[in-house]
């Protein structure tokens, strides 16, 4: 296990000091864009209007009942910009994107693809890491900003209609507004980032690592998901702890 | 990335000294001590049976293997020195072709070029055209990997290791999964390329037809070792049992 942190650290580090080429690769990057985008906007968006829904729904009747009903705009809000919204949407890229892409690298690992790059002098860090690390990176954080929104909508809409809440469109967002700042919203946003960098590097290195034939490669992407979903959690953590202490 | 210079036509020929390479995987010897010399501009074959080392001897030539002892030379210097492989321009055609799936067939070609931006776009696609009809391809710049035929994959990844006009070229089975006549095509290719650009071959291959047809100077590789070298004539009239009992495998009805 140390030796794959070591060895993804180091993959961390060499696509860093490769971000220089980043601008020369931009026609991967935007078909990555496009790849991810499409593959995951509409689902992100029923997601979150979902975990918004179900948060006010946890909540509302409980803070109605002891006449709280003001504060559940800044309770969803807050939960949905701070946690849910990246730690959701960062599980989701996880298993839709960088399955994906252990798939793909790991049966160019396979089938002597990256071996044959390496022949012509093409650094597969270059040629493969750094545009979709890249990507990702640009992908995730805005997806985010459509999955903080559509979840305090997905909450606007459950109070507003449940009949155990009937709380307000403009009473929810009012409560909403004075709560939340743009501070957490670039909260949420700035540990997507992080998150998407664990993605990006955790499936890119499975990939490149990749040994076997088919069933290697199925390994591969299990362990991307897997080691991707354990760190992100992990991560969450102190990286909320962090920022905590920064407020 | 390195600056590569694709402007001579006419390349400096490579010259590779193998010196006493050892490699094991998990405990299995696989080189036990390979001493080889390939002179430069020749064209020098590798035969010996399936699992006897061959590729991985290639692989070792070109970098993508570091030998746990021994040492291999270009041009009387160690490639395992900083910066030396890319040093020199060398192309591998691999047993699988390995082309990228994710490409077209005329940018698998020209992905030398672009990738180093070696050429503008209009020229690579001219060079593409051109190394695509020397192999009997052309017009199928636009088709994927997949659509293509086990034979036609292989031309495809010559003409891409044409492309780098390279000053060693190494042949992975260049004609397996080619029929007879398409290997011979394959073989004239071999011979063509060195005529044009006095390239240094390395083919490594089980198919004996071509290894004498088109090579200098063959060399056999058996359980790690290299147990003959010298002319295609010289092996055929070799007595030792491991070459002719290689030479002559014959169905017993």
């Amino acid at each position: 296990m140390f030796q794959n942190i070591g060895e993804m650290l180091t993959l961390f580090w060499r696509t860093l000091k490769s971000a220089g080429i980043t601008w020369r690769q931009r026609r991967k990057i935007a078909d990555q864009l496009f790849d991810i985008g499409n593959a995951s906007l509409l689902m992100a968006c029923i997601l979150s209007l979902f975990i918004g829904g179900v948060l006010a729904l946890q909540t509302g009747p409980m803070l109605v009942e002891r006449g709280l009903a003001s504060v559940i705009g800044g309770i969803v809000g807050m939960s949905m910009c701070k946690e849910l919204a990246p730690v959701m949407m960062a599980i989701l890229i996880a298993g839709r994107i960088g399955s994906a892409m252990a798939a793909e690298i790991g049966s160019m690992r396979v089938y002597q693809e990256i071996d044959a790059l390496q022949t012509m002098n093409i650094n597969p860090i270059h040629y493969l890491v750094v545009p979709r690390v890249a990507a990702i990176s640009i992908a995730l954080p805005a997806l985010v900003i459509f999955a903080i929104l559509t979840g305090w909508l997905g909450g606007a809409l459950v109070c507003a209609f449940n009949n155990e809440i009937s709380l307000s469109f403009q009473g929810y967002f009012n409560n909403l507004k004075d709560v939340v700042g743009m501070g957490d919203v670039l909260n949420g946003i700035f540990k997507s980032f992080v998150f998407s960098l664990i993605i990006g590097v955790v499936s890119c290195h499975q990939g490149l690592t990749t040994i076997g034939g088919p069933r290697g490669i199925g390994r591969s992407v299990t362990k991307a998901v897997v080691n991707s979903i354990v760190l992100i959690l992990i991560l969450d953590y102190f990286l909320t702890r962090s920022l905590l202490y920064l407020e | 990335m390195n600056e590569i210079s694709t402007t001579e036509t006419k390349t400096h020929a490579l010259g590779v000294d193998i010196q006493g390479l050892q490699k094991s995987f998990n405990g299995h010897v696989v080189l036990n001590g390979i001493n080889l010399t390939v002179k430069p501009g020749e064209i020098f074959a590798i035969i010996g049976p399936s699992g006897s080392g061959k590729s991985v001897l290639l692989k070792h030539i070109i970098g993508l293997e570091k030998p746990d002892s021994g040492d291999i030379l270009f041009n009387h210097r160690s490639i395992q020195s900083e910066g030396a492989l890319e040093k020199y321009r060398l192309a591998m055609v691999f047993q699988s072709s390995a082309l990228l799936n994710s490409l077209t067939v005329g940018e698998n070609v020209g992905l030398f070029l672009s990738e180093h931006r070696l050429k503008p776009p209009s020229e690579i696609r001219r060079i593409v055209a051109e190394k695509l009809a020397v192999v009997g391809l052309e017009g199928l710049e636009g088709r994927a990997p997949s659509e293509l035929s086990g034979g036609m994959k292989k031309r495809v990844a010559i003409a891409r290791a044409l492309v780098i006009e390279p000053q060693l070229i190494l042949y992975d089975e260049p004609t397996s999964e080619l029929d007879p006549l398409m290997a011979v095509t394959v073989g004239h290719e071999i011979l063509k390329l060195r005529r044009k650009t006095n390239v240094t071959s390395i083919l490594v291959t089980h198919d004996q037809h071509l290894a004498f047809g088109v090579s200098d100077r063959v060399a056999m590789i058996h359980e790690g070792k290299i147990i003959f070298t010298g002319e295609p004539a010289q092996m055929k009239n070799s007595e030792n049992p491991v070459i002719q009992k290689f030479l002559n495998a014959k169905f017993n009805s």
